[in-house]
């Protein structure tokens, strides 16, 4: 593996694991009762980071599932006095449970609906737990057994200390290894929107679900931690306001890092405690004034920081970066792909309608293997639609496609990229924060299948070093070998499209759909592009491509559909589109 | 049940209901307007309540202070703006608005003692406290990052609710209030009584919602906002920018929230925090018609307080959670509904 | 054809000088100039991609620029804004429409004399009736929902929409986009005739010959930047035209 951390970084590293673990030997009390609960807090922001800064989802119900894990635990061990050990695994089912409920209810709708779910699970979590016979009522559950570790009973907050900054340590390391995996990359791909994750084959619904599961899980443990540190639980600290609070120390130390989740603890933590002893006394009240204040800082972070503090201490620290194994990994078995002049594409009077316009009107062609067929026509013809009618990301309205002998119309764009069609987009669908190779990563994601738990303790290495292989092979093929390790926002427009096509490929397809992929390209690498089809079709691929710029596309393409109006203008040679008078027309308008 | 029993919970239920359903559109007005899901809704409902509380107990609302503020804020960052750009023909209007309105206000409440006036002019004078509120957080928390995704602006949203309790609490104390019943009429029907103040929240309530009908079909202010929820560019082409339509829509959520605050605080003790419970409530509502269905967000609120109503009786300790799980299987209706996966 | 090369020119609405436009590290229009007069109509054609969709929503103040820009006499500073050109009588008719699908046809109308109605001008009613004079299909779908309409109408009811505002410079982006040959005929005819309200236009147009018929003067946008310019009748004939759309060394 050639991921290794530059030098400096393991130093940093080394430093904080050291401080920590001296830390309960010489600091006082109160300290360490501080850094407990950090570290207890910076747990469940771990778990939002995963879902808020690397999913693009979020949660204000949190504290229930600390709630959750700690009732669990609280319940099963005073009641039916079973061990701790045993509750820790019955409270996260309980959790996942709960978690996947949520989220299967809420994730087909919009964003913004699972949030809102959490803040009424928060506020019935709480409601619930306060009322509950069994559960104490409000006054809670008491006697709860500390944790016995081998012969060592852990009763001071000092003998805590380790076991927290383990778990959160474990969970910090947990979380960056599954980001930098197959799965991890499904999770962040959710934020460049689901239309192209869902056309790489991610499943969109299910990596929401992942995400919001982890984060619940992550949660349920700090929770179980809390019972027995505090031996004793009631619903206060698990009620919306301190779910709130979890979201606000996420975002304040830096939602998409997971060290900004241990920072966002620290400041948040320290800062109420400070605020709690000034404020009283300042406005000559006691009350929760603390809130004033971080709503405010807030407001403040989202406004002028939205990255949160952590980031202003990275640009201090040199960065990391996913690399492709440099030795020979192992290739990936590839698709068989049909022979050459066979019929891949059979598009039969394909129809789509959007209320009262027509975009697509019985619209018919095919594409062979081994050949690039063109789709152009003046803007608004509806090739665009007709791109996203084929591949599934819009259905038609009506008509049929036959892809490679079976109809995948009423299919999902997820199965159809499993049947070997892929595609690029017209408005670039990258995540312009990640480096070229992981995006093309992203592409060859059915072609891996390990999963959350593999990744989280590093059992998927061999196949995640075939996969960066493979994005790098894809990369190299496209000439971009020297971009590869490169933000791919920070590339000009017409290589981000390079980058697309690379992502496509690594999908293995035997069918490539690219929508205007020399828009933007300067003369050079207009011509590089077309090196790059000639030599994919020569390997029996079919192409299927929008174009604009006509030298490109006649030079090019073996045969032609003009669509102008929703429906097929002409279709034949390059030669004969040319010559074709009609077409001419559509292009220049009309002669009176 | 009996029936006299039943009757007095559905009266109980539509009385809150109504209270909702008002949120409620506001809510839906906010959300299609700006895309801001506007969790500080309820703060406007108690600082509405708890203002005409002070008035009426004689002392100096704490929501004078934070009129003065916000308008110090906006006049300072306004002002640099308008520097900026240099239009400093523009500032003594800025100054006059943010600065010298909100002084002059409080002059009145200092000058005359508002225990002694007639309840409309205390009720107007609560309204005029606290309604440009509205227009004035958005101009500070949400017009600067209005082009933020849902999901950011929702998390805005909770981070101006915490703040807006903070200095409820500060303000306003720990305490409650309940002002007076606006009447003390009462009918009889059969074995029913009917309160007045009840009476008084439907009529109002209904009142308003045509109100709020009228303005959205018939003036152009009300159609420039329903233009901007449909087509945030298309509008801005036609002037109506973002800002004004986020100010405008604010005025009316901070409005609606404010009088239905006043309307309740003589049927229910309000504290500074209970806004929250209300408007979520209201939110409920709001959710079951998807945020963007007027009648049907109405209905839901009013289903949700005939819920509350009749749970309170049933298992009043768990009224809230029922209430609150509601939102599961409406959802899950909801997400049924919907064919496709939505891209943000 | 008129107005191009007359001695007493009418007044410049319009006059930008090195506009230069980005969207991050990509540069979209570079170093553009271009003048638009009184009663003038002038055109940018050119293929897809070009950037003209770009250059109007750079005019119209909904992307920053850098360069010259000014309007009416007034040069364009930091406080540049759509609300700020509407208010002064620039309007764009965009390439999407960007219609109120909701809402009447008569209400789009309404909301297009918006903003004359917040400064004070009471109107509406009679711009509404010349609207419907230039475009009597309207007035047959008034109550009709826009959502419904046929893509000509809707085209007409987002230029009736712009035309409500009393423009001095309407900025039309593709009004042909998606219509059949006869009804682009009928809305080149209508933006001709508008010539002799007075207002200035500036009309972006991948339907070159179309938009040569009607306007005056003529830019030609390739991939950012202005290639070609000139009276329209002169590039209407000119072959480097039918080059940069066609990639044909001329006609077959």
């Amino acid at each position: 593996m050639s991921n290794r951390p530059p030098v400096v970084l393991t130093l940093y590293l080394s430093v904080f694991l050291v401080a920590l673990a001296v830390a309960p030997l010489i600091l006082p009390e109160f300290y360490i009762t501080l850094l407990n609960y950090i570290g207890l807090y910076a747990i469940v922001a771990l778990g939002l980071v995963m879902l808020t800064g690397v999913g693009g989802l979020t949660s204000f119900g949190q504290a229930a599932f600390v709630g959750l894990g700690a009732y669990a635990s609280a319940y099963l061990t005073t009641v039916h006095g079973i061990s701790p050990w045993l509750t820790l695994p019955a409270g996260l089912l309980i959790t996942a449970l709960v978690a996947v409920t949520l989220g299967l209810v809420t994730l087909r709708l919009s964003g913004h609906f699972l949030p809102l779910g959490t803040i009424a699970w928060g506020m019935s979590f709480y409601y619930l737990f306060g009322n509950l016979e069994a559960l104490g009522g409000h006054t809670g559950i008491a006697g709860i057994p500390s944790l016995q570790l081998f012969d060592l009973e852990l009763k001071s907050g000092r003998e805590y200390f380790y076991l927290i900054w383990v778990v959160l340590l474990a969970a910090v390391f947990a979380t960056r290894n599954l980001l930098d995996s197959r799965e991890g990359r499904a999770v962040r791909a959710l934020k460049g929107g689901s239309v192209m994750a869902e056309a790489m084959g991610v499943n969109t619904p299910r990596a929401k679900i992942v995400a919001f599961t982890i984060a619940a899980l992550f949660a349920s443990t700090s929770g179980w931690l809390y019972a027995h540190l505090q031996r004793f639980v009631n619903p206060t600290p698990f009620s919306l306001a301190q779910g709130i609070e979890y979201l606000f120390m996420a975002v304040v130390g830096g939602v998409s890092h997971v060290w900004g989740a241990i920072l966002g603890a620290g400041l948040i933590t320290i800062l109420k405690q400070w605020l709690q002893d000034w404020l009283p006394r300042l406005l000559g009240q006691s009350g929760n004034f603390e809130m004033i204040v971080f709503g405010l800082l807030m407001i403040f972070v989202l406004h002028r920081a939205r990255d949160g503090v952590w980031p202003m201490i990275q640009r201090f620290l040199p960065r990391r970066t996913v690399r492709a194994p440099t030795g020979g990994a192992a290739s990936l078995p590839r698709r068989p792909l049909p022979v050459a002049g066979s019929v891949v594409l059979e598009v039969q009077n394909a129809s789509k309608r959007f209320g009262g316009l027509v975009a697509n009107d019985k619209v018919s062609f095919d594409v062979k293997a081994g050949e690039v067929m063109a789709l152009i026509g003046p803007n608004g013809a509806g090739k665009s639609t007709m791109f996203n009618g084929i591949s599934g990301v819009d259905p038609l309205s009506a008509g049929a496609v036959v892809f490679r002998g079976a109809n995948v119309e009423s299919l999902s764009a997820r199965e159809i990229a499993r049947r070997g069609m892929s595609r690029t987009f017209q408005h670039v669908r990258l995540l312009p924060a990640m480096t070229v190779i992981e995006n093309v990563a992203i592409g060859a994601h059915l072609r891996g299948h390990k999963g959350v738990i593999a990744a989280a303790c590093r059992a998927d290495r061999a196949e995640e070093a075939r996969l960066l292989h493979e994005a790098a092979r894809q990369i190299e093929r496209c000439g971009l070998g020297e971009q590869m390790y490169e933000a791919a926002g920070s590339l000009p427009l017409g290589k981000q499209r390079i980058v697309e096509i690379a992502r496509a490929l690594a999908a293995d397809p035997c069918l490539l759909l690219l929508d205007e992929p020399a828009a933007g390209l300067r003369y050079l690498e207009k011509q590089s592009l077309g090196e790059l089809l000639r030599r994919l079709r020569a390997e029996g691929m079919a192409i299927l491509l929008v174009e604009h710029d006509m030298d490109f596309v006649m030079g090019l393409a073996d045969r032609v559909v003009v669509m102008e109006f929703g429906h097929k203008l002409a279709a034949g040679l390059p030669e004969e589109i040319q010559r074709n008078p009609a077409v001419v027309e559509a292009y220049l308008g009309g002669v009176e | 049940m009996e029936l006299q029993i039943a009757l007095l919970l559905g009266q109980d239920g539509i009385t809150n209901g109504a209270i909702y359903a008002l949120l409620a559109l506001a809510l839906v007005l906010v959300f299609a307007v700006t895309r801001v899901i506007f969790i500080p809704q309820g703060e406007f409902v108690a600082f509405g309540a708890l203002t005409l509380a002070s008035l009426q107990a004689g002392k100096l609302p704490g929501t004078v202070w934070l009129l003065l503020c916000l308008g110090a804020a906006i006049a300072v960052l306004e002002s640099l703006r308008a520097a900026r750009e240099r239009c400093f023909r523009q500032i003594p209007l800025i100054l006059l608005i943010n600065c010298a309105a909100p002084l002059l206000l409080a002059g009145v409440l200092v000058a005359f003692s508002p225990a002694t006036l007639p309840l409309p002019v205390q009720v107007l004078l609560a309204l005029m406290l606290v309604v440009p509120l509205g227009p004035m957080i958005y101009r500070l928390a949400y017009q600067p990052v209005a082009d933020l995704t849902v999901l950011a602006l929702l998390i805005v949203s909770v981070a101006v609710h915490v703040t807006l309790v903070g200095i409820g609490l500060l303000f306003f104390g720990a305490e409650g209030s309940r002002t007076p019943a606006f009447t003390d009429a009462s009918f009889e029907i059969g074995d029913t009584v009917l309160q007045g103040q009840t009476i008084l929240v439907l009529v109002a309530s209904a009142l308003l919602i045509v109100a709020l009908y009228l303005f959205f079909e018939r003036t152009i202010y009300g159609k420039a906002l329903r233009a901007t929820a449909m087509n945030r560019t298309g509008a801005r082409l036609m002037g109506i920018s973002g800002t004004l339509a986020g100010q405008l829509s604010f005025t009316l959520a901070a409005a609606i929230g404010a009088l239905s605050g006043i309307l309740i605080s003589p049927l229910t003790t309000i504290y500074y925090d209970s806004g929250f419970l209300i408007g979520l409530k209201g939110f409920v509502g709001a959710i079951i018609g998807g945020l963007a269905s007027y009648p049907v967000a109405a209905a839901g609120a009013v289903l949700v307080g005939l819920l509350e109503s009749y749970s309170s009786f049933w298992a009043s300790a768990f009224k809230e959670v029922i209430v609150f799980t509601l939102i599961i299987p409406v959802l899950l209706w909801r997400s049924l509904k919907t064919r496709h996966v939505e891209a943000e | 054809m008129n107005a191009a090369i007359d001695p007493a020119e009418p007044e410049i609405v319009l006059d930008a000088a090195g506009l230069s436009v980005a969207y991050g590290k990509v540069t979209a229009l570079r170093d553009v100039s271009l003048k638009v007069r009184k009663g003038e109509i002038v055109t940018v054609i050119g293929p897809n991609g070009a950037g003209k969709t770009t250059l109007l929503s750079a005019l119209i103040g909904l992307l920053p620029v850098r360069g010259e820009l000014v309007y009416l006499g007034e040069r364009q500073g930091p406080g540049r804004s759509v609300e700020k050109l509407v208010r002064q009588g620039m309007t764009l008719v965009p390439e999407k429409r960007e219609l109120f699908a909701e809402m009447s046809v008569e209400d789009n109308l309404l909301m297009g004399a918006f903003d004359r109605y917040r400064a004070g001008h009471r109107d509406e009613l009679e711009t509404m009736d010349q609207v419907f004079d230039i475009f009597p299909r309207l007035r047959e779908r008034r109550q009709q929902m826009a959502g419904t309409l046929s893509g000509g109408e809707r085209q007409m009811l987002a230029m009736g929409r712009a035309l409500m505002a009393k423009p001095k410079l309407l900025l039309l982006d593709e009004p042909s986009l998606g219509l059949a040959p006869l009804i682009i005929k009928e809305i080149f005819r209508t933006v001709a005739r508008l010539r002799k309200t007075g207002v200035a236009i500036l009309l972006v147009e991948q339907n070159a010959r179309a938009a040569l018929q009607v306007a005056d003067y003529g830019y030609v946008l390739e991939t950012g930047d202005l290639s070609l310019a000139g009276p329209s009748r002169d590039l209407a004939n000119d072959p480097r035209v039918i080059e940069s759309y066609l990639g044909l060394g001329g006609r077959g």
